[in-house]
């Protein structure tokens, strides 16, 4: 058996292999290279930066639910002058490719962001992180609003120029994701990050209170997984040549397939590193198995073909 | 490679004792090699459930002892309350069952380099892994005395073997059913100054460790304590597990607990702020 083209692309980025962390669930990369080298996985996202340096939200943040948790961090982090002097450089001496995941509480935060990220050397693409659930005003998420969407992205392209790939990320909890996503890319979306978690709730039974300190929180984990499904299908389905990073509950080889066969070029895992430190790369040896075994010669044909057998079947 | 988790490895391991100690289970796991890079204070992260287990995250626990044994080789204890659907879970696991870890995680118990009077404070299984640290600390000629509190006697773990290593144990349950009625935290400040205490060791329920601080506030006392804090990966990249540590410069950080901890310096956890909303940093 010949080895298969495992190499994806989004935009003009190339990765030799189709698996990333997922923001927010990698930090930057640290904390799992004790367990694999970051180079052997596709590319390190790393946990979405704002300008300023942020606490986060109160405790709880965190709680488990049937096939999924709960989490509501409020995006701490070091801000993104401290993030580029310390965790960039050492990304780099990993060899490791690197995603950038942005927000900001306002369209100027972005382009600050933008700008500030634009002569950075070894930066493979950004994520415009505009759906972030724990956020104290739902009117901020801005991946809820088509227009906010918009103006974010197009922001961010005007700053950075042509060179780096932008990959928007959406929120689920949309009534027309389609809309939402035709938005963005026509703002200068190179590609899609699908999905964001679902924004959720947990009430203690014992104080009769919501769980979180932050009241609400993102649900993520294999619960949400035929959202994510869905929502890159659907994606896919309205604009096939825009490159989708799937993710959402990913935690097998047969999970990741799943994905590129709705539509996705790339598939991030996040809440399953946290069982099990070695998933992305175990996940990675499946997934490759897994598309020899059904007789794919590269990646790249297998992505969206979900749609192509409907097509065959009519 | 990077310093955060540099001891840890995942392995598959077999449980070779699970028996029931008071309202704990005593479990022993096989764990290798790995032993000789566990210190008091380390935690260990376990699958639970099985495969096809609905329950996603894994459970972190702390190593109470480990040990070299002519039948089993390397072991690691654990002393489990099965409060919840993860550590019932373990605790039903027979010997030989096979279960998933990562270990050791998280940081241990500074040791002192004079041989200096401690005191060492348990509440409720808490005070597992004290005993261990006792022996670490006998072995380097400190002076160890220790006291264990609960709600009623059921709660309180103080195997006997344990206390060879302790110079004085006293018990205190808060319904008086063994020992002296009343709170762990009732002496401390008396033993300080009597015994001339340089140490307080920790390990039990937030409340406690946050009043033993307070205690230790205005004296030379040093206090290590191991905090508590719910946990989704046990290694430090799902941020949810984190406390309102003071800096040296005044500013607040939201430490993680499972690679800045679970052992800190009381001194620096702000408890007033724990489960607040932290002020946003300057």
């Amino acid at each position: 058996m010949t080895a298969v083209d495992f190499s994806t692309t989004f935009s003009n980025a190339w990765f030799p292999t189709p698996l990333f962390t997922a923001s927010g669930c990698a930090s930057s990369g640290k904390e799992l290279a004790q367990f694999f080298p970051l180079k052997d996985i596709g590319a390190v996202v790393t946990k979405s930066i704002m300008n300023k340096a942020r606490l986060g939200r109160p405790t709880p943040r965190m709680a488990e639910t049937p096939s999924g948790m709960l989490n509501s961090i409020g995006l701490q982090g070091p801000g993104i002058d401290t993030f580029l002097e310390k965790d960039i450089p050492w990304l780099i001496e990993q060899k490791a490719r690197i995603i950038v995941s942005i927000a900001g509480e306002t369209v100027e935060e972005y382009s600050t962001l933008a700008r500030k990220l634009r002569a950075v050397a070894g930066i493979s693409a950004i994520e415009v992180n505009i759906s972030c659930p724990n956020v104290e005003n739902r009117g901020l998420v801005f991946a809820c609003d088509p227009e906010a969407s918009r103006k974010v992205i197009d922001g961010v392209r005007r700053t950075i120029g042509g060179e780096i790939p932008i990959i928007a990320k959406l929120s689920p909890d949309v009534t027309d994701i389609v809309s939402i996503a035709r938005g963005v890319v026509d703002a200068g979306a190179d590609g899609l990050a699908l999905i964001n978690t679902v924004l959720g709730m947990v009430i203690n039974v014992s104080t009769m209170r919501p769980h979180l300190g932050g009241k609400t929180g993102g649900l993520s984990g294999p619960a949400i997984r035929p959202i994510a499904v869905r929502a890159i299908y659907q994606v896919h389905a309205a604009m096939p040549h825009v490159p989708i990073l799937g993710m959402g509950g990913v935690a097998s080889g047969r999970d990741a397939f799943e994905m590129i066969l709705a539509g996705a070029s790339g598939v991030s895992v996040g809440t399953a590193s946290f069982g099990n430190p070695m998933a992305i790369p175990q996940i990675q040896e499946e997934l490759k198995a897994l598309l020899a075994e059904k007789g794919f010669k590269q990646l790249k044909d297998a992505i969206g073909y979900a749609h192509r057998s409907d097509e065959t079947h009519e | 490679m990077s310093q955060i988790n540099r001891n840890a490895a995942q392995l598959r391991a077999t449980i070779v004792g699970n028996k029931l100690v008071g309202q704990y289970h005593q479990i022993l796991i096989s764990v290798g090699d790995l032993v000789d890079r566990c210190k008091p204070g380390n935690f260990v992260a376990i699958n639970v459930g099985g495969d096809s287990s609905r329950m996603i995250l894994r459970r972190a626990f702390a190593i109470s002892r480990v040990a070299h044994s002519a039948s089993f080789g390397g072991t690691m204890e654990l002393i489990v309350a099965p409060h919840g659907q993860g550590s019932k879970w373990l605790c039903s696991q027979p010997e030989g069952a096979i279960i998933d870890l990562v270990a050791p995680l998280g940081s241990a118990f500074g040791i002192p380099t004079e041989p200096v009077q401690v005191l060492l404070v348990g509440g409720g299984y808490g005070s597992a892994p004290l005993f261990g640290l006792a022996e670490v600390l006998k072995t380097r000629g400190c002076k160890v005395d220790m006291l264990l509190g609960a709600s009623t006697a059921g709660k309180i773990y103080a195997p006997m073997e344990g206390k060879r290593s302790v110079n004085s144990l006293r018990i205190y349950t808060e319904d008086g059913s063994m020992g002296i009625a009343g709170k762990v935290t009732d002496p401390i400040t008396e033993l300080i100054s009597d015994l001339d205490v340089a140490v307080i060791y920790s390990c039990g329920p937030m409340g406690m460790l946050s009043a033993i601080s307070a205690l230790t506030e205005s004296t030379d006392v040093v206090h290590q304590c191991a905090v508590e804090e719910s946990m989704a990966c046990g290694i430090g990249i799902c941020m949810t597990c984190v406390l309102p540590v003071r800096n040296s410069d005044n500013s607040i950080s939201m430490l993680r607990s499972c690679i800045d901890g679970p052992v800190m310096d009381g001194a620096d956890v702000m408890w007033d702020l724990v489960g607040k909303n932290p002020l946003v940093q300057p």
